[in-house]
């Protein structure tokens, strides 16, 4: 948990410094400052959880105050010291409900939002109190925001990528790359209302916030609401993968254990987000065919049986995924996952190895997980894929070898 | 282009015809901004192309924005090109092309007007926010009234509705999205027109185009959620023969049951997906025991009657279904207290367990299983009336009874199923379904 000081020490100096440097030199412009510092307050109080970009309304509002130059039309002179202090105070006063809570990583996000604001504060209130950008009249001063946005949120998604990774100990690259790849989505509107909020607050004064506020807002419910049917979705799928356990086919617990020790796996290897995603959902129904067999398995575990059967089982496990609304590519991976390993697609392999891990682990004593690892790359020679297996030890001897939690 | 009728094209040929009015004081005008047009025409073509086909809706807040920014024949140029070459997922291709063209210049034209009577393009032009906002919505209003008058029309002369009502609907609807959609084209209005230009108004379609990309998505994910409900209940007829489309039967006239009885629309979506998955705790049940031909010895009579508690626990997982769980755990409770799995009577059983269980029974009763041949609807509602308080709850009985005697009962086809309805018993009057 070291390396996630730095930042977390970085933001709450600035926070402080700003606000010593605001009491001392009093507020400006008080009315902007309130009308700001509202937005960003009730955009984090409407934030929902565990979405990439849970609360743009404030995300946006914080921006556009950091590149705020004129308001209806006269001068402003908000430094660095007071955007840093309003949104700041803003965002914590909008999150103490969630903190309350204690849901998600609220601080995580507090952090992220006052290092970004900061970065476009000081990129660009120093140079606009300097009167740095007076040559720069027009669409050009747009285009000029434009640039230091698209540089902020750049920056936002380094430092989104850092707290990730002293938050879970993933590997940084992979988490960097997620974070990248949202830019052009969410992150570049996000980019785009901070820009224009802040030219329509130049032109038309407060009253462009509420008129922006709207569509934003819409956005946020709508997030809300879609980050909702997510989860029960995903509820529907782990009771799917559960139906088999009940039935007695397979361990109680076998396929959530596959579903958790398979993503690990997967994050070792560096598989972007969405592939994780698709990874979890095969992992959690991987064992859906066998409800088609007339008598179980014993213990339901797949990985002894001949190679045709296993094939057909998972066949008719890919033809149930198929009427979920999980992606296809969940449904390949299930069907795939008792071919020969060249032949499969990477999360097919983690499945597979994963499976037959966990089934071998079944029952054995201490020694078992070492045994079964041992007995995987024997078997690497056409069933399962070398990469894998050693990813799979090299995550076992992280969590140091412990026997799979039970369910 | 068969299957329009004529009235319906005439209503096309005349909506075209007024269009082309609106547009011909353009070829006198002199000040035309022609620059302005093109590029607004152009970014709505442009939109068009994208936003129909993924998000399935219009790209209003450019149109708006010309209704804020020009003068109304030029306003009304703008939805022209996208419109006629818009993306059409039906035919006739070139009539509902024209539709479209016909009416987008119609409704702009007049919220242009609108907009320039009541002051509008000086607000707009000076920044004057807080009083732009009147013209503007004034002229969204109008947009929105001539867009649903025009559709409103169109449904009466094609399909024979009432006009007066439907134009009410598709007013209603649209209004929210439309005044979004208005705020958004007068902030383009402004910018357009302050010094920062056409540069920074085409900013403000960012966050338009995010709004309607997590809708989309929602809708998409939304859908998912039905599929993942649908499959849960197939991994049951994986395992035995006979239910297939049972389940989505038995939602059905569940949902029937409590639309009669009056309860609200959230908890009449909790019974359809109790309903629908009432049967999924055979999952838990041996395959053997469920497709065994002869008659169950009691021990194996036991172990099937284990299947609510199983359908219970496997759904534990699944918070939306809340109440509906308890319908999957007592659908075979009987209200005399002689059924499973606890035996509970009268009231101690949940409300959404007695409408399952009537539906699951006349479901059982009017389908063709291994085991026995369907029954006809009447001999079914019969049986049903004759259990009424020993088996089932007479208000679930009766309220399904009552509707359909009035609706017919018309069980949903799934897809791999041949079609048959059995049409409402003779002695009541059936009303022809709406089909839209």
């Amino acid at each position: 948990m070291t390396p996630c000081r730095p930042l977390h020490t970085a933001a709450a100096l600035l926070t402080v410094g700003s606000l010593l440097v605001t009491f001392r030199t009093g507020v400006e412009e008080g009315t902007v400052v309130l009308a700001f510092g509202a937005l960003v307050a009730v955009g984090e109080l409407l934030s929902g959880p565990g979405l990439r970009e849970a609360a743009p309304l404030g995300a946006a509002g914080g921006l556009s105050y950091a590149l705020l130059g004129e308001h209806a039309g006269h001068p402003g002179h908000h430094g660095v010291a007071q955007v840093v202090s309003v949104v700041a105070a803003a965002s914590l006063l909008g999150s103490v409900p969630h903190l309350a809570r204690g849901q998600g990583p609220v601080l995580d996000r507090l952090v992220r939002r006052v290092l970004a604001v900061g970065f476009a504060a000081v990129c660009f209130q120093p140079l606009y109190n300097n009167g740095a950008f007076d040559r720069w009249r027009g669409p050009l001063y747009a285009l000029v925001l434009l640039a230091l946005l698209v540089l902020t949120v750049l920056c936002d998604a380094v430092i989104a990528a850092a707290l990730a990774h002293s938050r879970t100990g993933w590997p940084f690259p992979p988490l960097l790359r997620d974070e990248l790849r949202a830019v052009p989505g969410i992150g570049s509107a996000v980019c785009a209302t901070g820009a224009v909020m802040a030219l329509a607050v130049a032109v038309v004064g407060l009253w462009a916030l509420p008129v922006f506020s709207v569509p934003l807002l819409l956005t946020q419910l709508s997030l809300r609401r879609y980050a909702a049917v997510r989860a029960t979705n995903r509820q529907t799928i782990v009771s799917l993968a559960r139906a088999t356990e009940i039935a007695g086919y397979t361990p109680a617990g076998h396929a959530r254990r596959v579903a958790a020790l398979s993503q690990a796996v997967g994050r070792d290897l560096g598989l972007p987000e969405a592939e994780l995603t698709v990874l979890e959902y095969a992992a959690l129904m991987h064992d859906i065919g066998q409800l088609s067999l007339v008598d179980p398995v014993p213990a339901g575990a797949t990985s002894g049986l001949p190679a045709a059967e296993q094939r057909r089982i998972a066949l008719l496990g890919g033809a149930v995924v198929r009427q979920t609304g999980a992606s296809a590519q969940v449904a390949a991976v299930v069907e795939r996952q008792a071919d020969p390993y060249p032949e499969q697609p990477p999360a097919a392999r983690i499945v597979r190895v994963v499976n037959a891990y966990e089934e071998k682990v079944q029952g054995t004593g201490p020694g078992g997980p070492l045994t079964a690892l041992e007995e995987l790359r024997l078997g690497t020679g056409g069933e399962y894929a070398p990469e894998v297996v050693e990813a799979l030890a090299r995550v076992l001897s992280r969590d140091c070898l412990t026997l799979p939690k039970g369910g | 282009m068969e299957g329009v009728p004529a009235r319906a094209r005439g209503h096309v040929a005349g909506a075209a015809l007024a269009a082309l009015l609106c547009l011909s004081p353009l070829t006198t005008a002199p000040d035309t901004p022609w620059w302005a047009v093109a590029l607004l025409a152009a970014l709505y073509a442009a939109g068009e192309q994208i936003a129909r086909r993924r998000f399935a809706g219009t790209f209003s807040p450019v149109l708006l924005a010309g209704a804020f920014l020009l003068p109304a024949p030029a306003a009304a140029l703008v939805p022209l090109p996208g419109a006629l070459c818009s993306y059409v997922d039906k035919g006739p291709v070139l009539l509902r092309r024209v539709w479209r063209a016909a009416q987008s210049a119609l409704a702009v034209w007049a919220a242009a007007h609108v907009h320039g009577a009541l002051g509008g393009p000086e607000a707009v032009a000076g920044s004057d926010v807080p009083y732009a906002l009147l013209p503007a919505g004034a002229a969204v209003l109008v947009h929105c009234a001539v867009l649903a008058a025009l559709d409103g029309g169109m449904f009466a002369l094609a399909e024979g509705l009432p006009a007066l009502k439907v134009c009410r609907g598709l007013f209603l609807r649209s209004l929210a999205p439309l005044a979004v959609h208005g705020l958004a084209g007068l902030m383009m209005a402004v910018l357009w027109r302050s010094p920062y230009g056409p540069v920074a108004a085409l900013l403000v379609l960012f966050p338009m185009a995010v709004s309607w990309w997590v809708f989309a998505q929602y809708h998409r994910e939304r859908a998912a959620h039905r599929a993942t409900i649908r499959a849960l209940v197939q991994a049951v007829d994986i395992k035995d023969g006979y239910t297939r489309g049972h389940s989505e039967r038995v939602g059905q006239a569940s949902v029937m049951i409590a639309r009669e009885l009056g309860m609200d629309e959230s908890r009449v979506e909790v019974i359809r997906f109790a309903g629908i998955l009432h049967d999924v705790g055979k999952l838990g049940v041996p395959t053997r025991l469920l497709r065994k031909d002869g008659p169950l010895t009691p021990e194996e009579r036991r172990v099937i009657e284990l299947h609510p508690e199983y359908g219970h626990e496997i759904t534990r997982g699944i918070s939306f279904l809340g109440e509906a769980r308890s319908a999957i755990l007592h659908h075979h409770e009987r209200i005399d207290g002689s059924g499973y799995p606890y035996g509970l009577a009268g009231r101690q059983i949940p409300e959404p367990a007695r409408v399952v269980a009537v539906a699951d029974a006349f479901d059982a009763m009017t389908s063709t299983r291994s085991y026995s041949r369907a029954r006809p609807v009447e001999v079914a509602l019969a049986e049903l009336e004759r259990c009424a308080g020993t088996q089932f709850d007479p208000r679930m009985v009766t309220a399904l009874v009552r509707v359909i005697g009035r609706e017919g009962w018309h069980p949903r086809v799934t897809a791999d199923e041949p079609p048959h309805t059995v049409p409402a018993p003779a002695t009541a009057p059936e009303r022809p379904g709406v089909t839209r």
